[in-house]
């Protein structure tokens, strides 16, 4: 099913996706990815308040190309979302809406969604020309000196990604090979 | 009678390469993924195949990279040995074509200096040189900038004689189905099969290179990779790993001599972005 969801996103939104829906996002999303998470665990670790407001807040794996003059982002799409998996039940925990990524999940993150009722997108992997026409503006925040890695305030219209975990832990990726496999 | 080439060359060159080569995909790939976009059957996958055409499509005409992993700069050079370098040293001509293009042409520095430490080097050297020494007087550049996603993916195995081609297919299909969809499908396959363990594994790299196209001149290797491809695509992975019967584009097969006790199996996973220019100076 096609669907329009305003992000940050509500509980009632993540709640009512289901794994293989077609998704257009519109709102503000957070890039952040392996060196960010890290320095956001290390954070939360001494008790520091962290960059963003995790609650409702959909996390995008991410790390840009260089914008040209005048652009405001370079190639953005997604980056490998299990590298991510070790710091992501806290922040689940800590009221994160939804994650935007590519490839597969540990158990730990898929209960962390169910736990919580939050959503995990993929984007196209390697559709970063695309992905990037969906970004309207884009502002580092935080983690400057970590360059494409920074934590970018990514302003979004109908961004596009399929829902692949939803916040009953059903997960695209083990249907759709069970679906077409031919052995 | 010697050659003199001069490294500015080099440079030049490789720097032009790797803007070329995060752009703008070779025909072969190009021809293989609208192929793929026009056979898929699945909804979804054939969604993600057309969302590749409309990319590859802004990539050339916005010159924005094809995906923002502009990779780790992968340069191959075949030395003609009749080749005399002058002007300067030859890694140092090849790191600076690398830092131009990555620097001038806006693509992403993926690079670390150390791989613990992990301080960003900022213009995406040191690149990965691997040289050869050939006849003739000419220079082959190839430049092969690698992203990561896919790299995860890879694995040797150092299988014995005893496995022979059949544990070779396992090696395979395990490889590629533990990639999944965090490789980036529709993947190309690089396979070495032989050698010594670095052999191995640079033979698989440089059957990334290799024209997906066109299959092994050897007859069982050829057919190792029609097979190979097939099973690949049956196993229902799927463009994007949403499901479908695009999960490769191609099996490329690269074999060499090895030693009695070994039969090592490097496997070179690497998505649809498989990304190359090659230039003879």
């Amino acid at each position: 099913m096609d669907r329009k969801i305003q992000v940050p996103i509500s509980k009632e939104d993540a709640k009512s996706l289901k794994v293989g829906d077609y998704v257009y996002l519109t709102g503000t999303i957070y890039s952040a990815r392996d060196a960010a998470h890290k320095r956001m665990s290390d954070s939360i670790a001494k008790g520091e308040k962290l960059p963003l407001d995790m609650e409702g807040n959909v996390i995008y794996y991410m790390g840009p190309s260089p914008a040209r003059e005048g652009r405001p982002i370079g190639s953005a799409g997604p980056t490998t979302a299990g590298r991510m998996d070790p710091y992501v039940p806290t922040l689940l925990d800590m009221g994160m809406g939804g994650m935007i990524g590519k490839g597969k999940r540990t158990q730990d993150v898929v209960d962390g969604i169910v736990r919580n009722g939050a959503v995990y997108f993929a984007a196209v992997g390697g559709a970063g020309a695309l992905l990037s026409q969906c970004i309207k503006s884009s502002e580092v925040i935080a983690y400057d000196d970590l360059g494409p890695e920074a934590i970018r305030k990514l302003e979004v219209v109908d961004m596009p990604v399929v829902v692949v975990i939803d916040s009953e832990g059903n997960d695209l990726y083990k249907i759709a090979i069970e679906k077409y496999k031919k052995d | 009678m010697t050659r003199e080439v001069d490294v500015k060359l080099l440079t030049d060159n490789i720097k032009e390469m790797c803007i070329e080569a995060t752009h703008f995909l070779t025909p072969d790939m190009d021809a293989a993924l609208k192929k793929a976009t026009l056979e898929e059957e699945a909804p979804l996958g054939k969604q993600v195949l057309e969302q590749l055409q409309e990319n590859l499509k802004i990539a050339g005409k916005e010159m924005i990279p094809i995906c923002q992993d502009t990779g780790m700069a992968v340069v191959f050079l075949e030395v003609g040995q009749d080749v005399h370098f002058v002007g300067g040293d030859v890694m140092d001509a090849v790191n600076e074509g690398v830092r131009r293009g990555y620097v001038d042409g806006f693509l992403r520095k993926s690079v670390v200096k150390d791989p613990i430490i992990r301080e960003n080097t900022k213009d995406n050297t040191p690149a990965i040189l691997h040289t050869e020494i050939v006849p003739g007087d000419k220079v082959k550049i190839t430049v092969a900038p690698k992203g990561f996603g896919s790299e995860n993916k890879s694995r040797i195995f150092m299988l014995t004689p005893a496995d022979g081609i059949e544990g070779v297919k396992d090696a395979v299909l395990t490889a590629v189905k533990d990639a999944g969809p965090n490789a980036c499908p529709p993947m190309v396959i690089g396979v070495g099969i032989g050698g010594t363990f670095e052999k191995c594994a640079l033979l698989a790299k440089k059957a990334l290179t290799r024209n997906v196209s066109v299959r092994s001149e050897i007859p069982y290797v050829k057919e190792l990779e029609e097979e190979l491809l097939e099973k690949i695509n049956r196993s229902g992975i799927g463009p994007g790993g949403l499901g479908g019967k695009t999960t490769a584009l191609a099996v490329n097969i690269n074999t060499y001599p090895t030693h009695i006790a070994g039969l090592p199996v490097a496997i070179n996973i690497c998505c649809h972005v498989n990304r190359h220019a090659v230039r003879e100076i």
